[in-house]
């Protein structure tokens, strides 16, 4: 059965304790970041001096927290003191705890008996209990950063659930890059209560999220998660990253499939079974976790790539290789519809490369025909960036505004706007996934294109092999519902 | 046949967990050794820790001939074979048991034999009986006393150019696997394999084999037709039948399968039970 994790991610009240006036301190970040982020709920501070922190006046003890105002409890303090404020949290109505502290199972036999007696605590409370050793919770629906790590996140509808601390940091950082935003991320810790599969469970349910992203490194039962992971699957697609699978090799085995059976290759069948996103880094799990939020998943594997310049496409052909994606001959009642668009220059074969043929409407228009057209699964656009790309050199040189500068900076920049929307309005209406790629994403992020896609809160890929990737494995998990009967998902939450 | 129940997956990990579990077919599958008439004198051997320093279990191997009629019990096609502790009885087999025709393969097969080639107790390409009457001689004749009870196992010999590896595993971290691979006896250095947990579906199954890298491996082949997929399926779901059916299964290797006018042929199987 889901666990109830509602308290956790959504509570009404928090209580943090060992808040100090010293910035340094677990209890002073966390309260910090509650407030900088804004958190719409009421805010507890507890510590050992009474006075004011951040303008907040610290409470003495949780005694003094009125009853049924608090339903998360934050705590950074040492295991020793822990589960007496559990057990005084819980008397003032607190249903969720996020353990920061340090000091429990990685710290040796004695942390071991701490952990295991701070969860029965726990049990025996009924709260639900994150951590400890791990870095705090974040949740967009309710403006909470309660973390003693950085960065808050945008909003979106990624779910985020890491056995690492730092990479709920690293993760959150790429959300601010791309601007795809994040529902829910927390870091595990040494998940003494909680384990990922809870996370996953309630994540599946929660309106706010559309798609889940693990970051996983040790598998304590393989095949329970398996079960409850596959299930998972079949409503909401999760992103799997593995970490330190490739330390264990082969093993020394009698049997032939023994030897073969190396916790890489088992868990990466494990993955396909169950029908995860199985990425292979957390840059590639985070692309592919960003285009399952913002794009539908396409019904087969025919991509067209669409153009305004040679290498691009080609690159773009080539990087197809070895994956399940097929860029399809153009069909020829397309073909004959471009014909009427363009000038006879272009390319009348996937990639469409326009030939700089385009004007004005050109783009959008082709775009709105390849991704409508019934034998067109998925359409990877390489066209932004280059009318960007003169904009800004003519705006940071010389001239700029005189010599009817500013009229035409105006117009490029206009133009890649256009096409950045024309991406994501096109992919909604034709239900067709339009990926978009340009290397402008990290070399000039400012520039309209690429800055029109992040503040839409859309993945603007960096290079079209790495779109590619993306698409490869929304394909893979499209094929695994397909040849299961489990319908299509519907894009975002 | 008892319904399948997932192992305990860390109970290979350790020993002491092991003469806990319940082992419901454990029974049946010494019933079916007897019923085969083989041995009854269980060899034990100790085997290695793992990488990580897992201690392995205690696991009996079963011989080729016990090997080859417990996965074929469960549906695996293998070649068709004959039997025997005397070259004579090798040849009386044969005069009923007309399956198994010329050209022929002859093995020396015992629980303590795992690896026959490395130690050349086979023998390739017999096409006539004076041959087939030398090569028993000469295997019955190279057995150690360390090898304990063994029997002659003649088959056709099969032929095709393409080698698969199926098989199951016990994993420490999920339990029974089922494994496809490319390359039969060459397997372990081309790593094209996929696993799944077992039992599987037969979509699983199907997926499997579309895992596999070497595709082309799969349609027509110099002068050979394409692998019927539904009859590989079959493989992989015979395998999982065998492991659901009987937990003390450690591991399974049908190594190699040879694809045999689009068919999946066993021609030799190694089963380890855990004890």
């Amino acid at each position: 059965m889901t666990r109830d994790l509602s308290a956790l991610f959504d509570p009404r009240g928090i209580i943090v304790t060992g808040v100090s006036n010293h910035p340094g301190k677990f209890g002073f970040v966390c309260l910090h970041n509650l407030l900088a982020a804004g958190y719409r709920g009421e805010i507890f501070p507890v510590g050992r001096e009474p006075g004011e922190v951040l303008g907040r006046s610290v409470l003495g003890s949780i005694d003094e927290v009125p009853v049924g105002r608090a339903d998360m409890l934050f705590i950074c303090t040492p295991p020793p003191l822990n589960e007496h404020l559990l057990r005084a949290a819980a008397a003032k109505g607190v249903k969720a705890a996020f353990i920061a502290a340090a000091g429990y199972r990685e710290a040796g036999p004695d942390g071991i008996d701490a952990e295991q007696s701070l969860v029965a605590v726990a049990d025996e409370l009924q709260v639900v209990m994150a951590g400890p050793n791990g870095q705090g919770v974040v949740s967009t629906p309710s403006s909470m950063c309660a973390q003693i790590v950085a960065p808050y996140a945008p909003a979106g509808n990624i779910a985020v659930v890491s056995q690492s601390g730092n990479f709920v940091s690293s993760l959150l950082n790429m959300a601010h890059l791309s601007g795809v935003g994040i529902s829910r991320a927390v870091s595990a810790g040494n998940a003494a209560q909680l384990g990922v599969a809870d996370y996953l469970e309630w994540f599946a349910q929660d309106p706010e999220t559309a798609v889940s992203l693990v970051y996983m490194e040790s598998v304590d039962d393989g095949r329970a998660m398996f079960e409850r992971l596959r299930a998972i699957s079949g409503t909401q697609p999760i992103v799997v990253v593995k970490g330190g699978a490739s330390t264990a090799g082969a093993r020394a085995a009698a049997s032939h499939t023994g030897a073969l059976a190396t916790d890489d290759a088992v868990f990466d069948g494990m993955s396909r079974q169950a029908g995860l996103i199985r990425a292979r880094d957390l840059e590639e799990g985070f692309e592919a976790a960003a285009t399952l939020a913002t794009q539908p998943l396409p019904t087969g594997n025919r991509v067209v790539v669409v153009t305004t310049v040679g290498g691009w496409g080609v690159a773009a052909v080539d990087a197809m290789a070895g994956t399940l994606l097929d860029p399809i001959p153009l069909p020829e009642n397309l073909k004959a519809e471009i014909n009427e668009l363009l000038p006879p220059r272009w390319s009348k074969n996937n990639p469409i490369d326009m030939a700089g043929g385009e004007t004005r409407d050109t783009v959008p228009r082709i775009l709105e025909m390849v991704a409508g057209h019934s034998e067109v699964d998925a359409v990877l656009f390489l066209g932004l960036g280059i009318q960007s790309n003169i904009a800004a050199m003519m705006r940071d040189g010389p001239f700029f505004p005189d010599h009817g500068l500013e009229r035409i900076v105006n117009f490029h920049e206009t133009q890649d706007a256009r096409y950045a929307e024309a991406a994501a309005a096109i992919a909604e209406r034709t239900n067709t996934p339009v990926l978009v790629a340009t290397e402008l994403t990290n070399t000039r992020p400012e520039t309209s294109g690429p800055a029109t896609m992040r503040a839409a809160g859309r993945m603007c890929h960096a290079s079209a092999a790495r779109a590619i990737r993306s698409l490869d494995l929304m394909v893979r998990h499209a094929r695994w519902r397909q040849a299961r009967g489990i319908h299509r998902l519907e894009p975002g939450a | 046949m008892t319904p399948w129940q997932p192992h305990p997956p860390n109970v290979l990990a350790n020993k002491a967990a092991t003469s806990q579990i319940e082992r419901p077919c454990g029974w049946s599958l010494r019933c079916w050794l007897r019923r085969g008439g083989t041995h009854s004198i269980c060899s034990r051997r100790d085997e290695p820790s793992d990488a990580r320093g897992i201690p392995n279990t205690v696991s009996v191997t079963l011989s080729e001939a016990e090997s080859r009629r417990l996965v074929s019990e469960h549906g695996v096609v293998v070649s068709g074979f004959v039997t025997g502790e005397t070259t004579e009885t090798i040849l009386d087999a044969l005069k009923t048991d007309k399956s198994v025709t010329y050209p022929l393969v002859v093995k020396l097969c015992g629980r303590q034999i795992a690896h026959k080639s490395e130690r050349g107790l086979l023998r390739l390409q017999i096409n006539d009986q004076q041959s087939l009457q030398s090569a028993c001689d000469e295997l019955l004749a190279a057995a150690k006393p360390s090898d304990g009870n063994v029997e002659l196992l003649v088959s056709s010999m099969v032929k095709g150019n393409r080698e698969l590896i199926c098989g199951l595993h016990n994993d420490p971290q999920f339990g029974l696997v089922v494994m496809l691979g490319v390359g039969g006896v060459l397997a372990e250095a081309i790593r094209d394999v996929a696993f799944r947990l077992a039992p599987i579906t037969e979509t699983d199954a199907a997926e499997m084999i579309a895992d596999l890298g070497a595709q082309r491996l799969l349609g027509e082949f110099r002068g050979e037709p394409a692998l019927r997929r539904r009859d590989l399926i079959d493989v992989l779901m015979a395998l999982c039948s065998l492991g659901a059916a009987h937990p003390e299964v450690h591991s399974v290797d049908l190594n190699p399968l040879i694809i045999v006018d689009g068919r999946p042929v066993a021609v030799d199987a190694l089963v380890e039970l855990t004890q």
